[in-house]
């Protein structure tokens, strides 16, 4: 959402500026703001996001804090959400949740799009070989089972940090204590999931470099990385940030699936997918322990996948329906 | 690409679960006894150089044999395969039925009433069906079914013409109905303004036979290759159904599997996992031109 706005924003302001004709960027986002849904969703993201960031630190408890007093309440003036079977404030646990699931939604995106980029770019580009080695790849590991093959790389990541091995493994041990062990789902998410960006980035790198510009830079002497970097990737932007968009919601159903399990955040810190675990056991007494946390999940998966598609009718003028 | 795709597949596996620390034996609260961990790694191959466990162990598999599982240690993983797998393979059928009747039905009405409230109202159901995992599903269903309306049990298995089926069914197929649903949609559409369309309408069908004899079965053709893929999806995505709602299938194995190091029992579902998911990719590959004769040329 970030990387869409702030590519979207600045275009249209010099644009305005300017007093130039509207540009690609600028038609797009008065298309995208024409779509009620995909604004409501784009709203909904920046409350979240402004949220997870500042009322953790100035809401009076934390998302450990336990008292005995106060066990499985509903909802009250002073726990907005009720509280859990060890007392802690559902609702602090939700907003805090909201930060380890946009960071994973985030961060796995950033990874993915580090490998498949260059890959697709590569493949396309230079063809040939490359393209068979790194197509291969994504080949195999499009057959990879992807649940199973982040929950190996997650238990291995978690085995080896456990083990203290010092040295680099002493930052990445750091990452994950602040995150709350969920660097392994980082990387495991980012591994598996690059290859449909690749695939996307490649197919475009195709079409554009056989055009009359790459031709025309080309034949005026641009070198090989200029063409790539200069020519061919910024047409290819407007398919990324779609893809981008709509990999976020899929990376945060991932996480709090694996944290469902139990195989990912470790408590106490809270994920809305452990919270929505903890809660099944009491769902039929203390219903709202499971309602909170799952209307979580879904509206945010929901707004992302709308902000996903109004992206996508708006930078992409001929899927218009 | 099927055989180099399963080794590369059982390599990663193997080389990733054996460099994580810890073994199989020391998951227990207490330590085994340095003389039982020996005799343990020796009667399951795990003291012989890690080059060969790797060359051992995939000799046995071309030969149909998992090996033995580590944590229920009377039975091998061929046995709990054959066990536990068509119990995931039957639930994963049946949900995927659900999910193409459900979603091909909606993708069709969908584009019928291109861009009326029906079409809004259909895209909301299958948009809200891809964001809600089907762990809050499952929830949600025996909270509403179970609890409050005593319809079905809370859970457990008992083949699929028992009444227990009809909660992971539903919870497996909602993701698949609606991703089915945006397909059939805008292949729906694709269709709808082709010319053949156009001409059986000219020639005075009515619109009932129009869609049923010659948009559907033509708007069909990209959802089988979106079916194919799911399916393996499904199959090896229940885990967390079958881990919620007590059914005894494959994926509940291999989460206990994972936190208990049963190092035969990850490869063997690794393995049969990716083998599904390219037969599927293989399948889809074959009949694709058989379907569509424009293809094969």
């Amino acid at each position: 959402m970030a990387t869409a706005t702030s590519a979207l924003i600045p275009s249209a302001e010099i644009a305005a500026k300017a007093g130039r004709v509207e540009g690609f960027w600028g038609s797009a986002l008065r298309q995208l703001t024409r779509n009620k849904l995909a604004v409501i969703s784009a709203v909904f993201i920046i409350v979240l996001g402004v949220s997870a960031i500042i009322v953790p630190e100035i809401y009076p408890r934390t998302y450990a804090e336990q008292n005995y007093d106060a066990i499985t309440q509903g909802p009250s003036r002073e726990y907005p959400m009720g509280t859990d079977q060890l007392g802690r404030d559902i609702f602090i646990r939700l907003i805090f949740g909201a930060r380890i699931s946009l960071t994973v939604g985030l961060v796995v995106q950033a990874v993915i799009l580090l490998i498949g980029v260059p890959a697709g770019l590569a493949a396309g580009f230079f063809g040939g070989k490359v393209d068979t080695v790194i197509m291969r790849i994504v080949d195999i590991l499009y057959a990879m089972p992807s649940l199973l093959f982040v929950i190996i790389i997650m238990t291995y990541l978690r085995g080896t940090l456990n083990s203290n091995p010092g040295g680099f493994w002493e930052y990445i041990s750091k990452i994950d204590k602040a995150t709350g062990g969920l660097v392994g789902v980082y990387i495991g998410l980012g591994l598996i999931g690059w290859l449909t960006v690749s695939r996307i980035v490649r197919a475009n790198t195709l079409s554009l470099k056989s055009q009359d510009f790459s031709t025309a830079a080309e034949s005026l002497g641009a070198s090989r990385g200029r063409i790539m970097f200069r020519h061919l990737l910024p047409n290819t932007i407007a398919p990324i940030v779609v893809a981008t968009t709509l990999g976020i919601p899929s990376a945060i159903l991932s996480e709090s699936g694996i944290s469902f399990l139990g195989l990912g955040v470790i408590p106490p810190m809270p994920s809305w997918g452990l919270m929505i675990s903890e809660s099944i056991v009491s769902m039929r007494s203390h219903p709202y322990m499971l309602i909170f946390p799952a209307m979580a999940i879904s509206l945010t998966v929901l707004a992302f996948n709308f902000l996903g598609d109004g992206l996508r009718d708006a930078l992409d003028p001929w899927m218009k329906r | 690409m099927l055989i180099p795709t399963l080794l590369v597949i059982y390599t990663l596996t193997f080389v990733l679960i054996h460099a994580t620390p810890g073994g199989p034996w020391s998951q227990g609260d207490k330590p085994v006894p340095p003389l039982v961990l020996k005799r343990l790694n020796a009667a399951y191959g795990l003291d012989k150089p890690l080059w060969r466990q790797y060359t051992d162990y995939l000799w046995n598999v071309l030969h149909g044999d998992f090996g033995p599982s580590f944590t229920s240690r009377s039975r091998t993983v061929t046995d709990i395969i054959k066990d536990t797998f068509p119990i995931s393979l039957q639930l994963g059928i049946v949900a995927m039925m659900l999910a193409v009747f459900a979603g091909i039905t909606l993708g069709v009405i969908a584009a019928i009433n291109h861009n009326r409230t029906t079409d809004y109202v259909c895209g909301f159901i299958s948009i809200a069906g891809i964001s809600t995992p089907s762990y809050v599903v499952v929830s949600l269903l025996v909270l509403l079914l179970s609890s409050q309306l005593h319809l079905v049990p809370t859970g457990g298995w008992n083949g699929i013409t028992d009444t227990r089926v009809i909660i992971p069914a539903v919870a497996l197929a909602l993701y698949p109905a609606a991703v089915l649903a945006r397909y059939t949609r805008s292949s729906m559409l694709d269709v709808l303004s082709a010319d053949y369309v156009r001409t059986a309408r000219a020639k005075g069908l009515n619109e009932t036979v129009v869609i049923t004899r010659h948009a559907i079965r033509n708007a069909l053709l990209p959802v089988v290759t979106v079916g194919a893929i799911i399916l393996a999806d499904v199959v090896t995505g229940s885990f967390y159904v079958e881990t919620i709602y007590q059914v005894p299938g494959i994926g509940r194995y291999f989460v206990e599997s994972i936190t208990s190091r049963d190092y035969p029992v990850i490869l063997g579902t690794v393995l049969l996992f990716g083998a599904l998911v390219s037969v599927m990719n293989l399948i889809v590959d074959i009949l694709y031109p058989l379907l569509d004769p424009r293809m094969s040329n």
